[in-house]
């Protein structure tokens, strides 16, 4: 009786309160060893994967990949010149954005047993820089953000989970939209988007960076239908998300600028 | 006296726990037994004299910290089972196997219903009574699982 009234105060404060967050932090990481565990089959396929190769598929993936990255240099070096033009123009505009951000490569160790949300567990946490809501994406887009970060590891939120929504703007011409998770790993959804605003099938979808969670101009998704139902206030747009919510082995953490805190420059300042 | 090995009850909760977040092709995640329910109320079926409802609770929370639930959910799902497997475990002994796995499917189907209770507080919606499934899954688990169980339970003496 007293346990189970324990228990249930224990979920109510849980749920409505964020008294328990630094309780759940500690012990997150004492859970890791057992995803960790259970994802070593397929680590052994990986594994295996890469040991029986044929020296025909390792020397036409060589000849692939050389190419990838001559491509890649080129583009790289267009990016430069860009890169050199943006800073002078945001210290012109005395602007405190910066351009360069982080990156960290991150392994997925574990997904949640939950069917109802979408949750990955990955082998970085506090530790290694990775704080809540630190934005996780793969090579071909925006996978989610970091909703508990543990020590060594932490728990990430994709942006197709149905609690999950993030600001977002169409590349063709910056319209503003809220795209919505819909519990469908491969759907996302536009929410109040007017019968009458431009956006069509194919239009590609980045971060906005509206909100201050995401960093802006990542790739979210691409739209896949748009329907206009003159009964209804706002049009039905499906979005295609890029990233590969439940193919993807190793991501990207991109843990901000190398540039201290706004909040730590200012007490550093108050020291001085 | 020897040992009570009480060390096994505690190594099939961790392979419990183990199978409780396994990866799954994500159409089967439906379909996923609730090892911990099944080895509570076996275990409090068994030894009633011994563990008890705050057993259940303690393991509950370690199954909402290691699957990431709303902590406290398994810990009052399971700790409601092991008070019915306690006040039943006679009846439950006396029972057929038929009769067994109906019972088992009602425990944790409750298991189920508190589970998905704490869902809802959290706002996610399970279509229709597909929350049920694992109590089917459970209970169609216990006949194969039980005479292993007990064989290893009694082999090594776990008291």
């Amino acid at each position: 009786m007293v346990l189970g009234l324990a228990a249930t105060a224990l979920i109510l404060v849980n749920l409505y309160t964020d008294w328990l967050d630094p309780v759940r932090e500690r012990l997150s990481s004492l859970a890791a060893p057992f995803y960790w565990i259970t994802g070593t089959p397929s680590r052994v396929g990986d594994w295996a994967e890469d040991q029986l190769r044929t020296r025909e598929e390792l020397l036409e993936e060589n000849s692939r990949l050389k190419h990838q990255v001559m491509l890649l240099e080129q583009q790289t070096q267009l990016l430069a010149a860009v890169r050199a033009e943006n800073t002078q123009l945001k210290e012109l505009m005395n602007s405190a954005e910066s351009v360069d951000q982080r990156v960290l490569v991150a392994q997925v160790i574990g997904v949640s047993p939950d069917p109802l949300e979408h949750v990955l567990i990955i082998d970085k946490g506090r530790n290694d820089g990775i704080r809540d809501g630190t934005a996780i994406m793969d090579a071909s887009g925006l996978l989610g953000q970091v909703i508990e970060a543990g020590l060594f590891s932490s728990r990430v939120l994709l942006i197709t989970d149905a609690n999950h929504a993030l600001p977002v703007q169409v590349l063709r011409n910056s319209l503003r939209a809220v795209a919505e998770g819909t519990g469908d790993l491969y759907r996302l959804k536009l929410r109040h988007l007017a019968n009458t605003s431009d956006i069509r099938e194919g239009d590609l979808l980045l971060s906005s960076g509206l909100g201050g969670r995401f960093p802006a101009g990542y790739p979210v998704g691409e739209v896949i239908a748009v329907k206009r139902d003159p009964g209804k206030a706002f049009a039905d747009v499906e979005v295609q998300p890029r990233g590969l919510m439940n193919r993807s082995r190793f991501v990207l953490a991109v843990i901000g600028s190398d540039e201290p805190d706004p909040a730590q420059s200012v007490n550093a300042e108050a020291r001085d | 006296m020897e040992a009570h090995n009480r060390w096994f009850i505690l190594l099939t909760f961790i392979v419990a726990l183990l199978l409780a977040v396994m990866p799954l092709p994500t159409n089967w995640l439906w379909f996923r037994p609730s090892f911990c329910a099944l080895l509570v109320i076996f275990w409090i079926t068994r030894m009633p004299e011994n563990l008890g409802v705050g057993f259940a609770w303690l393991m509950g929370l370690l199954e909402d910290l290691v699957t990431g639930s709303v902590l406290g959910a398994h810990a009052l799902s399971l700790g409601v089972i092991a008070y019915f497997s306690l006040l039943t475990y006679r009846r439950t002994r006396a029972f057929n196997p038929g009769q067994q796995l109906m019972w088992v499917f009602v425990l944790a189907g409750i298991n189920q219903l508190l589970g998905n209770w704490v869902h809802g507080l959290a706002g996610k919606t399970v279509p229709g009574l597909t929350f049920l499934w694992p109590a089917l899954t459970t209970a169609l688990l216990w006949p194969l699982v039980t005479p292993w169980l007990a064989g290893m339970a009694s082999r090594l003496r776990v008291r």
